[in-house]
């Protein structure tokens, strides 16, 4: 486990506390620190417990824990919310002034400081600035040098002038000086900086700057939690490589609006969350009945229904394997942490365009909102391949006409993979449809043609099965007895689990699982372990059941569905329990 | 573009399996003599086509063409267009896909104003599920899943895309081949997205809406005293539902393409072998 701080600000929402969060996390990783960060919130605009959670060290962070050092607490309830994480010595910074927050009993153990952020506040500037005092504060407890939040401070506010990027360096400054007057206590806290150079992203920008590095150039989506981020990612900054972003007018038109983009010869995409997927599955078996290369992004959350929309879930795989009526070749692809959202992205554009397929890239809901700490070069953009497959240019039309002069977009190849010739290509011209169609993209219901069409379409993911590496990511002892996998963001608390439970001399093999389908045969991996458990945020286990199906034997389970990722601890409890009693018997 | 093409450079080898006398041979005709004439050709021209008997178009005729979902035509229109603006985007459909399961791409296809046309087969009825009521059936129209009609008023398309800021609006007969033609070609030529309605008779299911009924009730709009550019006067004709009209109804001639305002001038399909040259500066954005 890494020496760590955790460190959480927490009010209503509309207090701030996400971007006074990010000030804070940003001000970490420009010292240098590896950052980790966690939010607790609801769906509503005002309102509500909120909290932003930061894990830091000067090691590698790969999730979060179940201990919180140093709580800003806006409101009462922000204590009783955390009353689990807190612990002896956690140090509690609230405002004594605040009406509400006057007759407040700090818990037994634990250092609170009342701080008078409002009139701290009024003093550099404006009450506005409350949070920011607050950041000083913090910054004294942890003996961290005020100088890095002056820097995070100015890429937040510099836009709106220098004279307010200098009245919130001295409300940090006013929030740090008072607790140094006021309290006398040697905190235990230093976070040290070092000279190492990190970015501080959250996977929705991994993957919408994934896009952006793969040659993405058209975006087309409705607003959703928790994709609402590639979206916003996207808006701005696609424009500036000749791309666009659209707003539909839901996801039945987002599909389509991306669909009609990839027809025009665009690498093509949309994210959504759950309910979109829903309305996207209209559309599935058109893009992959053209075979049109498209990305659609799940990035999934709590459901069913409207479920819960800001809480972690990993329970869209059947939609994503199965979705939609008929049989629909696909490829499924789920990172399992932030930096590979952006690998995945890139490959996934790779993907759809060599096999002419819609790939469904599985992010979720805690790859979503973690900003997490990476070197650069964990985006090295040299390393970035675009590969466009059968592209037939003027020149190369030819070798695909018929004898009747006339183009062939789902010629049946040996690899199943047509030429494809883009609008505006002399000589073709082709329709294509969502109906059962010939060579040429006319619909027909003759037997013969049927079957040599979803066969050519079928040989597409057998040739990309014996063609691509749908590898997994191991971690742990490679001849333990015990094998975890997982896939989606549970990679993270695995990995610390793993320390956890080599500390306690449990040996655990760890295979994370990126690849859905096609998926890499776990066959062998599995005969060899004693327990195989299969990890995952939903509560039937749609992963371990797939994994069941290949490999004909029962796995044991272990299934979260509260609505909040793992934690590492945790689930190095759940691996000991599940290898001491079994349950597969019971199956 | 060559100038030498000829509206049966449009035409594809497949033979229609429409009805004799259905109004989407004269509707399909009209679409392929305005393509040709505003000098376009096959290979530079998509067609998106709805579901539907009108939605059979894009196999009849020939050009780039996709034939998708019910309903959602416009927004692939709209996808193709703006992944390639040198494209001339016609999308086709038929007053089910476009007013009811569509009704909601429509409103908003329209004031994204995005520089295509959207020609709408509007016969009153479903004809391929063989003679339902559509959004634009008449109140009383009895079929066999409204016994005794529809029982609410049909949508007025032309007010709904009125409503919806609307840049060109206009409505044709498909047995008007000449009018038909001219006014597509008009809806082409308008700098956004050119709405046509076309009456184009069901001969099987429809037996209200028919021919003779329309033939009876048009007024053409150019033997009339009508000025397109005039809003207010486009209204009092689209608001004033005891005549059938014809022609260009209404056209901002100020109407500024989505492509224009937004800036998309260049074909989206070619990128970079790589990640563009300066992308570590989004990675360098994080720090």
């Amino acid at each position: 486990m890494p020496d760590d701080l955790n460190w959480a600000i927490g009010g209503e929402a509309g207090d701030g506390i996400d971007s006074t969060g990010k000030i804070f996390a940003q001000a970490l990783s420009r010292a240098g620190r590896h950052v980790f960060t966690s939010k607790d919130f609801a769906s509503r605009i005002r309102g509500g417990y909120t909290a932003y959670k930061v894990r830091t060290s000067v090691d590698r962070i790969e999730s979060v824990v179940d201990r919180l050092d140093i709580l800003i607490a806006l409101t009462e309830r922000t204590i009783d919310e955390n009353l689990d994480e807190l612990h002896e010595g956690s140090v509690i910074i609230y405002d004594g002034e605040r009406t509400t927050m006057q007759d407040i009993e700090i818990p037994e153990g634990m250092i609170g400081l009342d701080v008078p952020l409002k009139s701290l506040a009024e003093d550099a500037g404006g009450a506005i600035m409350r949070n920011v005092v607050a950041l000083g504060a913090a910054c004294e407890v942890a003996s961290f040098p005020i100088e890095n939040l002056d820097e995070s401070l100015e890429k937040r506010f510099k836009d709106k002038g220098q004279a307010l990027v200098e009245n919130n360096q001295q409300a940090a400054r006013l929030g740090q000086e008072y607790v140094a007057a006021e309290y006398d206590h040697d905190f235990d806290y230093e976070l040290v900086t070092t000279d190492a150079d990190y970015v501080l992203l959250n996977g929705d920008e991994a993957i919408g700057m994934g896009a952006i590095a793969a040659g993405c150039r058209f975006y087309a989506g409705y607003p959703i939690t928790p994709a609402t981020d590639v979206m916003e990612y996207l808006t701005g900054r696609i424009n500036q490589y000749g791309g666009k972003v659209v707003q539909a007018e839901d996801e039945l038109a987002a599909i389509n609006l991306a669909l009609g983009a990839a027809r025009s010869g665009a690498r093509a995409m949309t994210a959504t969350s759950g309910p979109g997927l829903d309305l996207m599955t209209e559309s599935f078996g058109l893009v992959a009945q053209t075979e049109t290369p498209l990305v659609i992004c799940d990035v999934m959350r709590s459901g069913p229904s409207t479920g819960m929309p800001t809480k972690q879930e990993q329970g869209d795989l059947d939609m994503a394997l199965y979705g939609g009526h008929g049989e629909i070749p696909r490829f499924v692809v789920a990172p399992t942490t932030v930096a590979e959202c952006f690998w995945k992205t890139v490959e996934a554009f790779n993907l759809a365009e060599k096999y002419q397929i819609p790939v469904f890239l599985v992010s979720d809901l805690a790859l979503a909102v973690t900003e997490q700490t990476f070197p650069p070069e964990a985006f090295d953009m040299d390393e970035v391949t675009v590969e466009r497959g059968k592209v037939v240019d003027e020149g190369e039309v030819d070798t695909w006409l018929d004898d009747k002069g006339r183009f062939q977009p789902h010629f049946p190849v040996a690899d199943g993979v047509s030429p494809r010739a883009f609008p505006g290509t002399t000589d073709g011209a082709h329709m294509t449809t969502g109906l059962e169609h010939d060579e040429l993209g006319r619909r027909t219901e003759e037997e013969s043609v049927r079957v040599d069409q979803v066969d050519k379409r079928q040989r597409k993911v057998e040739t990309a099965r014996e063609e691509e590496n749908w590898d997994y990511r191991e971690f742990g002892d490679p001849d333990a007895d015990t094998l975890v996998l997982s896939w989606g963001s549970n990679e993270g608390a695995m990995r610390e689990g793993l320390e956890i439970l080599e500390d306690e001399g449990v040996a655990v093999r760890f295979i994370s699982v990126p690849y859905i389908f096609p998926r890499p045969d776990l066959a062998e991996e599995i005969e060899q372990a004693e327990t195989a458990v299969v990890v995952e945020c939903n509560a039937t286990g749609q992963f371990a059941d797939v994994i069941e199906h290949d490999v004909l034997e029962r796995v044991e389970r272990v299934n979260k569905y509260t609505g909040v990722r793992f934690k590492a601890e945790e689930l190095a409890e759940e691996i000991k329990q599940a290898v001491r009693e079994p349950q597969e018997a019971t199956k | 573009m060559s100038s030498d093409v000829r509206f049966t450079d449009f035409k594809s080898d497949k033979q229609p399996t429409w009805c004799p006398g259905c109004g989407d041979f004269g509707t399909m005709n009209g679409m392929m003599k305005a393509l040709a004439e505003t000098g376009n050709d096959p290979d530079n021209t998509f067609v998106v086509a709805g579901i539907g008997c009108s939605g059979k178009i894009g196999t009849y005729m020939h050009s780039y063409a996709l034939h998708g979902v019910h309903g959602r035509a416009l927004p692939v229109g709209i996808g193709v267009k703006m992944a390639n603006p040198e494209l001339e985007v016609m999308v086709a459909g038929g007053d089910g896909d476009g007013y009811s399961i569509g009704a909601g791409h429509f409103v908003h296809a329209v004031r994204r104003n995005v520089d295509m046309s959207y020609v709408v087969m509007d016969n009153r009825i479903y004809g391929l599920t063989k003679g339902q009521a559509s959004p634009t059936s008449r109140e009383d129209f009895e079929t066999a899943t409204t016994p005794e009609g529809p029982k609410q008023p049909p949508v007025n398309p032309l007010a709904l895309a009125l409503a919806s800021g609307a840049t060109f609006i206009a409505q044709t007969f498909s047995s008007d081949s000449q009018r038909h033609t001219e006014v597509v070609r008009k809806a082409i030529e308008h700098d956004g997205f050119g709405f046509v309605n076309v009456y184009s008779p069901c001969v099987t299911f429809n037996d209200v809406d028919t021919y003779d009924y329309w033939r009876d009730s048009i007024v053409d709009l150019s033997e009339v005293d009508h000025d397109p550019t005039d809003y207010e006067a486009a209204q009092e004709r689209i608001m004033t539902g005891d005549r059938e009209h014809i022609g260009v109804i209404y056209q901002d001639e100020g109407s500024v393409p989505f492509e224009e305002r937004e800036g998309l001038e260049d074909p989206m399909y070619e990128i970079p072998d790589g990640a563009p040259e300066d992308a570590m500066d989004l990675v360098r954005e994080f720090y």
